[in-house]
């Protein structure tokens, strides 16, 4: 069940608007999620078990220190997925 | 007065099974409406639970907070948060330093919806699938942390626990932390949201909630001879507490003045209420002390009473004891006959109607006595408000708990 970039981009962007209360159209590849979104570790661990729930992948702790942008998630979630 | 820090009330704000505002609860309980109502769910035919009813708060505070906040907020702090804004609005939003600005908001349980759905989603679908906000959400302290925040409350957020006597324990909490000098401003309430089929259930093993299942509206009678055990409610009330000088600076509107506050514990069974009433009689004298008011000065009291035979009686006695002939001129009000027992948040409640009788000199009614318990040794407040009179008036609020807490609050006139 691959998504496309861009499917991921939107199942993203409404995790995290749910999450943050963000509009969907700001959240954008080139968006960081601490700098940009103001988004702090507890959050970031709610948007992931939302994401690993939605795309049915697994992103282990390790690699969450990795995603630094929105499009960072997506290229992995992406990988992830193939 | 002989405390050298008065404490007056200039915010008031709450969302209960009457109304999603003071106003409109207010209204309704002058009214003499009832917030029970038949569950909408399957919970009886699935759990076998014998209760069908409670009730439960008028506005889903999803209205009127953000998808997020709903999110990360156990229904107990949603409740909070939503009395603590309308408080705070209601007190012109008071300029004042963080480090001397408190909040204190208990409940009686905490957060047992997330604890609860948290355990359903361990075993359903691992730890993986846990979510991270889990224990902010599910602790006890966490509406009191919240409200800290949202106001940037820094002189210290208190959630003290007494079961059903906690919301009156944090508002003489906060009273106290600005008569010693702590705050100018405190915070102060308390909230409940555990209308969930396991303390239902619970509760009807413990044979303390009633089973009118046909006539919800009905079901909370204190003082009536045929009342057959509580009814379980949820909301929460708030309280901006000041010192009378800092609400003096600003001009502020004040509704009344919290002059005592009086604990003791009975030490005489975990739930059973000591049937000689020596706590009560104990917590109530000293909170007269404290105020330095006498017995025929109180005209108002708003009873703890569940609407359960032991505990009502037990606390009219107290008053009879502790006022003796005094006791003739005072106007008794049990509001959960039309709220249903908020746990946690009905010390804060009853403390807010307490404040709202004291300031319009109107005691609430008491609901659904048909036939008065003839053991009932204190006037009652039925059907109909009744003024109060004119002059320097106090009130007391009574609240007791499970685990023997007593807690009185003597409320004056301002």
């Amino acid at each position: 069940m691959a998504n496309t970039d861009q499917e991921i981009l939107e199942g993203l962007a409404e995790i995290v608007a749910e999450e943050t209360g963000l509009d969907t159209a700001d959240v954008l590849l080139e968006k960081s999620f601490t700098d940009d979104l103001d988004i702090d570790s507890l959050s970031m661990m709610t948007i992931v078990t939302h994401a690993e729930d939605k795309f049915g992948v697994r992103i282990p702790d390790e690699e969450v220190k990795n995603l630094a942008t929105v499009g960072d998630a997506v290229s992995f979630i992406k990988s992830a997925q193939a | 007065m002989t405390s050298a820090r008065e404490v007056v009330v200039t915010g008031l704000g709450a969302t209960t099974p009457l109304g999603g505002d003071v106003a409109s609860t207010w209204e309704a309980a002058l009214a003499g409406a009832s917030g029970a109502r038949t569950l909408e769910n399957d919970w009886a035919e699935k759990y076998g639970l014998p209760v069908t009813f409670a009730a439960t708060i008028k506005v889903d505070p999803a209205e009127v907070l953000s998808r997020p906040e709903t999110k990360r907020m156990d229904p107990s702090t949603q409740y909070a948060i939503v009395a603590a804004r309308e408080a705070w609005a209601d007190a012109g939003s008071p300029e004042v330093d963080g480090e001397r600005l408190g909040a204190v908001v208990s409940s009686g349980i905490g957060g047992l919806w997330t604890i609860l759905d948290g355990w359903d989603t361990l075993r359903e679908r691992g730890a993986r699938r846990m979510l991270p906000m889990t224990v902010p959400m599910l602790m006890p302290n966490s509406p009191s942390a919240y409200v800290s925040l949202e106001f940037g409350a820094r002189a210290g957020t208190h959630a003290l626990v007494s079961a059903c006597a906690s919301g009156a324990e944090a508002v003489g909490y906060a009273a106290d932390m600005i008569r010693t000098g702590r705050a100018d401003v405190v915070v102060a309430g308390g909230t409940e949201a555990v209308i969930h089929p396991m303390p239902l259930g619970a509760f009807a093993a413990s044979r303390t909630i009633s089973l009118r299942n046909d006539d919800p509206q009905r079901a909370s009678r204190p003082y009536d001879i045929d009342r057959d055990g509580f009814v379980l409610g949820e909301g929460a009330a708030v309280l901006v507490l000041e010192s009378a000088e800092h609400a003096a600076a600003r001009g502020a509107r004040v509704y009344a003045k919290i002059s005592g506050v009086g604990l003791s514990s009975d030490a005489y069974h975990i739930t059973s209420p000591d049937p000689e009433g020596t706590g009560q009689v104990s917590a109530m004298r000293f909170a007269m002390q404290d105020a330095g008011v006498g017995a025929a000065d109180i005209v108002h009291i708003n009873a703890h009473a569940t609407s359960t035979k032991v505990g009502d009686l037990t606390e009219t006695r107290s008053i009879r004891t502790l006022l003796g002939s005094d006791a003739d001129h005072v106007q008794l009000s049990a509001t959960k006959s039309m709220t249903g027992h908020l746990l946690g948040g009905a010390g804060a409640i009853e403390s807010l109607f307490a404040v709202k009788a004291i300031n319009e000199r109107l005691a609430p009614p008491t609901i659904n006595v048909d036939n008065p318990d003839p053991e009932l040794q204190v006037p009652l407040v039925r059907d109909e408000p009744v003024k109060l009179p004119g002059g320097d008036i106090a009130a007391i609020n009574n609240s007791f708990g499970f685990g023997g807490h007593n807690v009185a609050l003597v409320i004056q006139s301002a």
